[in-house]
């Protein structure tokens, strides 16, 4: 490791860099591509939001890579935490499985059947809306996976339906390539938002031509995309191996647990 | 101090925080709460970058600004959008920010599960464990 | 600028530094959080309604859940 007086050192040149930074300050009126942007975007895109058709419009094969990371990531996070042989054991290094752990209390288990309806609507409404008020694919798809964590929350061997998400965050995914292959054919450049669907009236539901296609598309990706990530993590990838290996590994995942089980019992009496 | 020097500042000051708390402690878990922690001052940074004092958010909802030929239902009217472009904050930096904070979370889940897996192997969280990568 | 920006600015710096000395790992996780939320409301004061809910979402709420899921998974941190 580098010693504490270099690191220290560092810091401080790096401290007095950022001395000089701050005297630079903030601008004082919109840049010239920010303008175009602001006066433009309900013109050419009739939705309230600036934000979001700088997001999904203008600046669209951004968001697709970033949608394209996102699905790295949690795959990454899925394959580092899988689990290897029969001996190896439990990939997340703790004695008991998922399930030996003490049951929720009444509290929880009654609150997530009463809010998990209500949250998965507000998560729909924020996607769906992303294009007239504050919120969008993201924000709406963070507050749908939360919803999914609170129902793991309350029943701890819940399985969830792996098959359904991913076969939905695959075809979000594909949808929003097509649709900017839509944009190619139609219109002449990928994800252009002229000439697909009408641009509709300002401020209707309905409008903003492709946008709320997209954003539509992002939400389902990303809520489903954060609510697998949060089962991976908390049950050390072993839905992961059942989902990738089929019918042919699935004996094998389950003789796995019994073995774990056991193990588990044995290593309780410690 | 104006608020945009304020905000500047404590971005800045988040930021070495952060990078000294991921230089300068052992525990694994501690690296990865300094790298978070330095995400989060980087975002305020940027945001920073797009702030202009005293505007509002970058939503259009005032049907005023629209008025022109035929209304609501028509094309906007280019002369009143012009009144918009005096009166919100640079929607660019935040769609920036939006980015960044989604990948933030991913780079930070995929980091965590390195340390997880590292905890399997050797049983501790002490970075001087692993010494297999130094040459 | 109002007196809850500096305020929340000074919290906010507080929190980061008793995060990066405190001994016990779980507080300087919530820690975290908590600047999460702080670095939300200073979004929302400077006209960024947008990037507020997505730190508040995202930043706060799922990035310590991810957290104390590792945390839990390594035994407290031996």
């Amino acid at each position: 490791m580098i010693g504490r007086a270099v690191t220290v050192v560092l810091l401080l040149c790096v401290a007095v860099l950022f001395w000089y930074l701050a005297t630079v300050g903030t601008q004082t009126e919109l840049g010239s591509v920010s303008g175009h942007y602001v006066e433009r975007g309900v013109v050419e895109n009739r939705g309230s939001n600036l934000v979001t058709s700088v997001v999904v419009n203008y600046r669209g094969l951004d968001t697709l890579g970033e949608v394209t990371v996102l699905f790295l990531s949690v795959a990454g996070v899925a394959f580092v935490l899988r689990r290897r042989r029969r001996g190896e054991g439990d990939a997340g290094g703790t004695d008991r499985g998922p399930g030996a752990a003490a049951p929720a209390s009444e509290l929880v288990q009654t609150g997530a059947r009463l809010l998990v309806g209500p949250m998965i609507l507000y998560g729909v409404y924020i996607f769906v809306h992303g294009h007239l008020t504050p919120g969008g694919g993201f924000q709406g798809g963070a507050v749908v996976a939360s919803a999914v964590l609170l129902l793991l929350l309350a029943d701890r061997k819940r399985e969830l339906p792996h098959g359904l998400m991913s076969w939905v965050e695959s075809l979000s995914g594909f949808g929003f390539v097509v649709v900017g292959l839509l944009g190619l054919a139609v219109a002449g450049s990928f994800l252009a938002n002229r000439g697909v669907l009408p641009l509709g009236t300002w401020n209707r539901l309905f409008s903003a031509g492709l946008i709320p296609v997209i954003y539509v598309l992002i939400g389902l990706k990303v809520g489903s995309e954060l609510a697998a990530l949060l089962d991976v993590m908390m049950r050390g990838g072993e839905q992961a191996a059942a989902v990738s290996h089929g019918d042919a590994g699935a004996s094998t995942v389950r003789h796995e647990s019994r073995v774990d089980r056991e193990s588990r019992e044995r290593g309780g009496s410690r | 101090m104006t608020q945009g020097t304020l905000y500047l500042a404590s971005a800045l000051i988040l930021i070495l925080i952060g990078l000294a708390c991921a230089l300068m402690r052992r525990n694994l878990l501690r690296m990865v709460l300094g790298f978070a922690i330095m995400d989060t001052g980087v975002h305020l940074l940027i945001a920073t970058a797009g702030f202009l004092p005293g505007r509002t958010a970058p939503i259009i909802d005032d049907p005023s600004l629209l008025a022109g030929a035929g209304g609501r239902t028509a094309a906007a009217d280019p002369s009143a959008l012009l009144v918009a472009a005096e009166r919100v904050v640079d929607p660019v930096p935040q769609a920036l920010v939006l980015t960044a904070i989604v990948i933030g979370v991913g780079v930070t889940a995929l980091m965590l599960a390195y340390v997880v897996r590292l905890f399997a192997r050797e049983g501790t969280l002490d970075v001087s464990a692993f010494r297999r990568l130094k040459w | 600028m109002i007196w809850t920006d500096v305020l929340v600015c000074a919290l906010m710096i507080a929190g980061a530094v008793v995060a990066v000395v405190v001994r016990s790992i779980l507080s300087a996780v919530i820690l975290v959080g908590v600047v999460s939320l702080m670095v939300a409301y200073l979004f929302l004061r400077m006209g960024a309604p947008d990037v507020a809910m997505t730190e508040a979402s995202i930043g706060a709420a799922l990035s310590t859940v991810i957290f104390l899921i590792a945390l839990a998974r390594t035994r407290g941190g031996a």
